[in-house]
Formats: C-alpha cells, sequence, structure tokens
C-alpha cells in the first residue's frame, strides 16, 4: 500500500508497541481504573491494521495469520461461555465466579479477568477479520483490474 | 459538532465526508469524557473514530470517492428526519435532570453496586463489576452479538469470492 513514506514507516514503528503495551494495560488495569477487554481489544486490533495499512495487509498477515484469527473469535466467546458452565460445576449459579478460588473476591477477580480475556480475545479477531476481508477484496479487485481491465 | 456535522452534510467528496465523520467521533469521545464516562469514551475513540473510519476507507477503496447526485428530491427523508428528531427532543423532557440523586435510575440497583461491590467482587471498578460479574450474562450476549456480526461479515464476503473463483472454473470448462 504505503511502501515508499519512510516517515510513515518509522513512526508506525515506533507507535506499535506503545499501543499494544497500551491495549494490555487496558486489559489487566480493567479492574482498577477504566476499560476493560471491549476497548484492549479494539485497540490492540488498531495496532495490528495501522501496520496492515501502511506495510500491506499480507505482512500483517504473516503477524497475525487469517487461520489464526478464524480460530480466535468463537474461541473467546468459548472461554467466556465456558468460565460460566465451570461455575455451574463448581456449584454456583451460570456466571457466578465465587467458587473459583478460596476467597469469594478472590474467585470474583480471577472470573472477572479471565472473561475479560474472553471478550478481548473475540473482540479483536472480530475487527482483524473484518479488516482482512476488506483488504482482501480489495487485493482482489486489484488484481483483477490488474489482469482483466474489469470495472 | 455542529460545525462538523454541516461540514459532513455539504461535502460531496466522500473522502473528506469519513475524515469527518473521524473528527465528529472524536469529539464525541470528549463529550464524553467532560460526563466522566472514560470506559465509553475509549470505546468511541477507538471504535468510532478509528476502526470505523478505516474499515469506510476501505469501502471506498472499493467504490468511487464521489457521491452520486441526487435522483429524488431531498424532502421527503428531510420530514422524516425532523419528525424524529421532534419526537427524539420531545421525549428528553420529561426525563430527570443529569445526575439528579432523586431519578430512578440512581434509585434501582445503583446505590447496591456502589455500596457493595468492592467487597462482593474486590475490584474497585465498579463499571468492570458490573460489566462482568453483576451483569456477566449480558456481556456474554454482546460478546455473543460481536461474534455473530464477524461471522456474518465473513460469510458475506467470501461468498462473494467462492462464486467468482467458481464462474472463473466454468469459463475455463467451456473454453
Amino acid at each position: 500500500m504505503m511502501r515508499d513514506t519512510v516517515i510513515l514507516r518509522v513512526v508506525v514503528k515506533l507507535l506499535l508497541p506503545a499501543i499494544l503495551i497500551f491495549a494490555l494495560y487496558v486489559q489487566f488495569h480493567g479492574d482498577y481504573g477504566p476499560g476493560g477487554g471491549f476497548q484492549a481489544g479494539v485497540a490492540a486490533a488498531a495496532a495490528i491494521i495501522l501496520y496492515g495499512m501502511v506495510f500491506g495487509i499480507p505482512a500483517a498477515r504473516q503477524v497475525v495469520p487469517q487461520r489464526v484469527v478464524h480460530v480466535m473469535i468463537p474461541l473467546g466467546v468459548l472461554i467466556f461461555g465456558g468460565t460460566g458452565i465451570l461455575d455451574m460445576f463448581l456449584g454456583a449459579n451460570f456466571l457466578d465466579y465465587s467458587p473459583m478460588a478460596a476467597r469469594k473476591e478472590a474467585g470474583q477477580h480471577l472470573g472477572i479477568l479471565i472473561v475479560e480475556a474472553g471478550v478481548f480475545i473475540t473482540v479483536a479477531s472480530t475487527m482483524l477479520a473484518i479488516f482482512y476481508a476488506f483488504g482482501g477484496r480489495a487485493e482482489e479487485l486489484d488484481s483483477d483490474d490488474a489482469g482483466e481491465g474489469e470495472r | 459538532m455542529v460545525a462538523v456535522l454541516f461540514g459532513i452534510i455539504r461535502a460531496r467528496n466522500l473522502f473528506a465526508v469519513v475524515m469527518l465523520c473521524g473528527v465528529y467521533s472524536f469529539l464525541m469521545a470528549t463529550v464524553m469524557v467532560a460526563l466522566d464516562a472514560v470506559d465509553v469514551a475509549m470505546t468511541e475513540a477507538a471504535v468510532g473514530a478509528g476502526i470505523s473510519t478505516v474499515l469506510m476507507l476501505a469501502v471506498l477503496h472499493l467504490v468511487r470517492s464521489r457521491e452520486a447526485p441526487l435522483r429524488h428530491s431531498p424532502a421527503i427523508p428531510l420530514i422524516v428526519c425532523l419528525l424524529t428528531g421532534a419526537a427524539l427532543v420531545y421525549g428528553t423532557v420529561d426525563l430527570p435532570a443529569f445526575g439528579e440523586a432523586g431519578a430512578a435510575q440512581n434509585q434501582h440497583v445503583a446505590p447496591y453496586y456502589i455500596l457493595h461491590s468492592q467487597e462482593d467482587t474486590g475490584s474497585p471498578n465498579i463499571v468492570t463489576a458490573v460489566l462482568a460479574s453483576y451483569r456477566g450474562y449480558d456481556t456474554l450476549g454482546e460478546t455473543t452479538v460481536i461474534f455473530t456480526a464477524g461471522i456474518g461479515v465473513l460469510i458475506l464476503l467470501s461468498g462473494r469470492r467462492r462464486r467468482r473463483s467458481e464462474k472463473a472454473a466454468k469459463e475455463d470448462r467451456s473454453a
């Protein structure tokens, strides 16, 4: 896409770690400050999308392969729902995390962390999958333009 | 925000419209910060200004970037918008004042959450406690909605590709 612009590439390379660290901070600090799985997932996906916009979608697909993304979308929901079912096996209500650790609050805390991780995985991978899908369509049209002069 | 809105309405270059929508989302995020809803502000800035702008640009890459001239008069949509807006404004007349302690939404479960969420969940952030623990069922539903939306987009976009490759295969056979 924009492989010629040196300034853009250098700035993006500097920004990427900061964005990813910020995403992780929002994810794991969500218990104490603002944020949580949804915001962190979007931020992490935005980092990869920025990388894909500047270095081309094939480069982004090398960082996070499409197959991994497609596995991650249902995985997050499974983690969330599985936590709830695990709670039922532990003798509590669905999504009542209290019995997951020795103390009630610790169990709640652990449950919130796991569930937020599930939200993170599904949100980030869904955003990435949509981006890949749109980007892939654009690439197809480009190759069509080059090949047949269609459209 | 009003100036940006008029810019969006007047602009005919869709690239400018997408950028102005991003600006509008950032302004909306600052409004959320001013209302002390930092979580919503982060979501608005990341999704509204970030991801959706990128997706709009990806769509613009697929279509022409100038708005087509209107084929019908804009009067009917304008009337519908004005009527809907008037109904919504009329609906806000009955709402209690912002932050009023006696309002219904501040009397139901909110006092319980504020008093007990720390001891119940050990999480000092009430928003997280409500989101993931008290209303965990709702959040599971939201995650499922995102999951469904992602699967839907994937099926829509990959279905087109399959049809195209089938067409190509048919052409190969006939040739």
